[in-house]
């Protein structure tokens, strides 16, 4: 048991390395900011896009949010970081993390707002422009409020699991949380710096997972 | 133009590259099916033990079930792939990212499975327990059956998903293909065994993914 | 004349709804029409307000040509009410939500002047005290007559009712049916697609029976109920008495 808490509970390691944790914190907490708030609005843009249902648009929308759910973001990453400057596009680490899980978000939140844009009943769209609402008017102001209510669970869900692949920026060295710990334990060769990250993840994202219970109670509405 | 396929489509190099790729190819493949069926496994385990009486049980699973979706993955791994070999408990790359993945996924199934089986009338068990069925099977023959029809699409979406995670199994050096991409590249100084790498998600998983929009569709408009 | 339809043909596909529709109506008529389901009635009501497109034909509402490509069609609609069968009241606004929505979009009322209006719609069907209730607090009648305002207070040419108490249990068609009667007594134009046939006895100014995607008979309601000249409409009247 002594073993066990010289190597993963080492306070030493800890104390030493915490700091750098926390900087790790912050950089994810501002990675994960950043993707969300960029993959839902283009996902909700792309959505809105699509109802105007022009074939040529449609078509590259689709195709785009298709590749976008079928690759593994680590590939995406993988590809924007280290296969794009063959051809001069050169992103930072960050960007280039950010960005690839923004597109996955974008694509995957677009499906969801789809499908509750599709879900809102017919009759709703032909009482509103019987009124003489506009297509759009129709579209701000009586469908969307409806189709976002739907989408609420499934988009939280999402939402958290693509935040939770800001880890995956340790791959090509963003300094957020895992990159931190990963360092930490490379150059103490002791795990506690591991236990640290994982336990600085725990506290950012259990609180996270049980507001999005919250927002997902809050919006449902009685039918 | 041309800069562009000498850098991605370069079918010299795709020459090259091919056998470390193919290789890749059949370890995640053989991957997905060691861990696909474990976590289902493991999931149904979870699922049947929340249906238990018993409180604490209760409790432990839902604790169980959080805890795991909160908790990165990739964090996990490396976890378990660096951090036992401390308790001298030596699993190998292979081992490391089954182990992981089992406690991941049999949470993501168990909760999705347990989903499933809130949502079968409770008519059904009761119905069943009074022909003389036993627990177990009136919940092996009734209840289950009812439960993984009505939770299909969030099957299917959580085992792309974790198709998907295979290629995190690259950081921990085991040779999917993902790695196997990353090799290449670092062998031939090209990005296009990376873009080759993409290519193969794309075709395996692209049909997945267009199952899984019908799906959804269904099921969003049935809220 | 309000509306003018000539010679209205509508396919879906390869399947003829309309066959030629001709028919006007006059400033503070109620025109009911009845007929088996699959007449078209229903087709007949959204072509009106352009929900569904004609095949061929002509539609003029106050004059205005509907069809042309120039037209306005976001203005036109103002002018013509539609009450539908499934009230399809916007479930997230509440009841004045739902009548002053159009009254501050569409005819860019400030929020205060709509508010009024809406108010008094909402008087006018006799439900002033559930102005903040949401659709799903209220009963299906009183959804229909939110419904009924918020075509009202746009104040249309024209007032369409696409069956309007057929989704209504017995007890709550009174109540719609009675604010109808009120409107036509304020001198509302309208057209009312329907079963209630005691409603058309005594408050239409014409009827129409159509079958098969055309009007088959046309008169006062006491001609078409009591002696209707086609057999098809003798048939239907007695199978709805049973």
């Amino acid at each position: 048991m002594g073993h066990f808490a010289d190597t993963f509970l080492n306070w030493a390691v800890m104390a030493q390395y915490a700091p750098k944790i926390v900087e790790g914190t912050w950089v994810t907490i501002r990675l994960a900011l950043a993707v969300v708030i960029a993959g839902i609005a283009c996902g909700l843009f792309l959505s809105v896009l699509r109802a105007f249902r022009f074939r040529a648009v449609n078509f590259f929308i689709v195709f785009a949010v298709d590749v976008l759910r079928a690759l593994p973001p680590l590939v995406i990453i993988i590809a924007f970081y280290f296969a794009l400057p063959a051809v001069g596009v050169r992103m930072s680490a960050w960007v280039s993390t950010w960005l690839a899980l923004s597109l996955v978000l974008m694509a995957f939140s677009e499906e969801i707002f789809w499908a509750g844009i599709l879900a809102v009943p017919r009759g709703q769209w032909e009482a509103a422009r019987s009124t003489g609402l506009s297509f759009l008017q129709t579209l701000r102001d009586v469908v969307l409020p409806q189709a976002v209510r739907l989408t609420i669970p499934p988009l939280t869900n999402r939402t958290i699991a693509i935040t939770k692949n800001t880890a995956l920026g340790a791959v090509v060295a963003v300094g957020e949380i895992l990159y931190q710990a990963q360092s930490a334990y490379s150059f103490s060769y002791n795990p506690s710096p591991l236990l640290l990250g994982a336990a600085a993840y725990l506290i950012l994202f259990i609180p996270v997972v049980y507001f999005g219970r919250w927002i997902e109670t809050r919006f449902a509405w009685k039918r | 133009m041309e800069a562009l396929i000498r850098s991605f489509f370069n079918f010299d190099i795709l020459a090259q590259a091919w056998p470390i790729l193919l290789a890749g190819f059949w370890m995640t493949l053989l991957l997905t099916l060691a861990v696909v069926p474990l976590g289902f496994a493991g999931g149904l385990a979870v699922s049947l033990l929340s249906t238990a009486r018993s409180r604490v049980l209760k409790s432990f699973v839902i604790g169980y079930v959080d805890f795991f979706r909160a908790f990165p993955p990739l964090v996990l791994l490396m976890l378990v792939a660096y951090g036992l070999p401390f308790l001298d408990i030596r699993l190998g790359a292979f081992g490391s990212v089954a182990l992981a993945f089992f406690l991941n996924t049999s949470s993501y199934y168990g909760e999705i499975l347990r989903a499933g089986i809130e949502s079968v009338p409770r008519g059904q068990l009761e119905a069943a327990r009074s022909t003389g069925l036993s627990a177990l099977q009136a919940m092996a023959w009734v209840v289950l059956p009812q439960a993984v029809r009505n939770v299909v699409p969030d099957l299917i979406s959580n085992t792309l998903e974790v198709i998907k995670l295979t290629s995190i199994a690259s950081v921990v050096a085991l040779p999917e293909l993902l790695h196997a991409a990353r090799e290449a590249q670092a062998l031939t100084y090209n990005a296009t065994p990376i873009i080759a790498a993409g290519i193969i998600y794309l075709v395996c998983l692209w049909p997945l993914v267009r199952l899984l929009s019908r799906f959804e569709h269904r099921q969003i408009a049935l809220h | 004349m309000i509306l003018d339809v000539a010679a209205l043909h509508k396919a879906f596909g390869h399947l003829e709804v309309l066959k030629g529709i001709d028919l006007r109506v006059n400033p503070r008529e109620l025109v009911f029409v009845i007929g088996p389901s699959g007449a078209g009635k229903s087709t007949l009501l959204r072509c009106c307000n352009r929900l569904e497109e004609p095949t061929s034909g002509s539609i003029k509402v106050e004059g205005v040509d509907i069809l042309s490509s120039g037209v306005d069609i976001n203005a036109i609609r103002r002018r013509i009410g539609m009450v539908f069968q499934s009230f399809n009241l916007y479930p997230h606004l509440d009841a004045l939500g739902n009548v002053t929505l159009a009254l501050q979009r569409v005819l860019k009322k400030s929020r205060s002047e709509a508010r009024d209006i809406g108010a008094a719609a909402l008087q006018r069907v006799g439900l002033a005290e559930k102005a903040q209730a949401y659709p799903n607090e209220l009963s299906g009648g009183q959804q229909q007559r939110v419904a009924i305002a918020r075509a009202l207070a746009l104040e249309p040419a024209i007032l369409m009712f696409d069956e309007p108490t057929s989704a209504l249990d017995p007890e709550l068609v009174g109540s719609v049916l009675n604010v109808m009667r009120e409107l036509r007594e304020s001198g509302m134009t309208m057209v009312v697609v329907s079963h209630e046939m005691r409603f058309a006895r005594s408050a239409a100014d014409r009827v129409l029976f159509m079958d098969h995607g055309r009007i088959l008979e046309e008169g006062p309601p006491q001609k078409i109920f009591n002696s209707p000249e086609h057999q098809r409409v003798r048939e239907f009247l007695v199978s709805i008495e049973r």
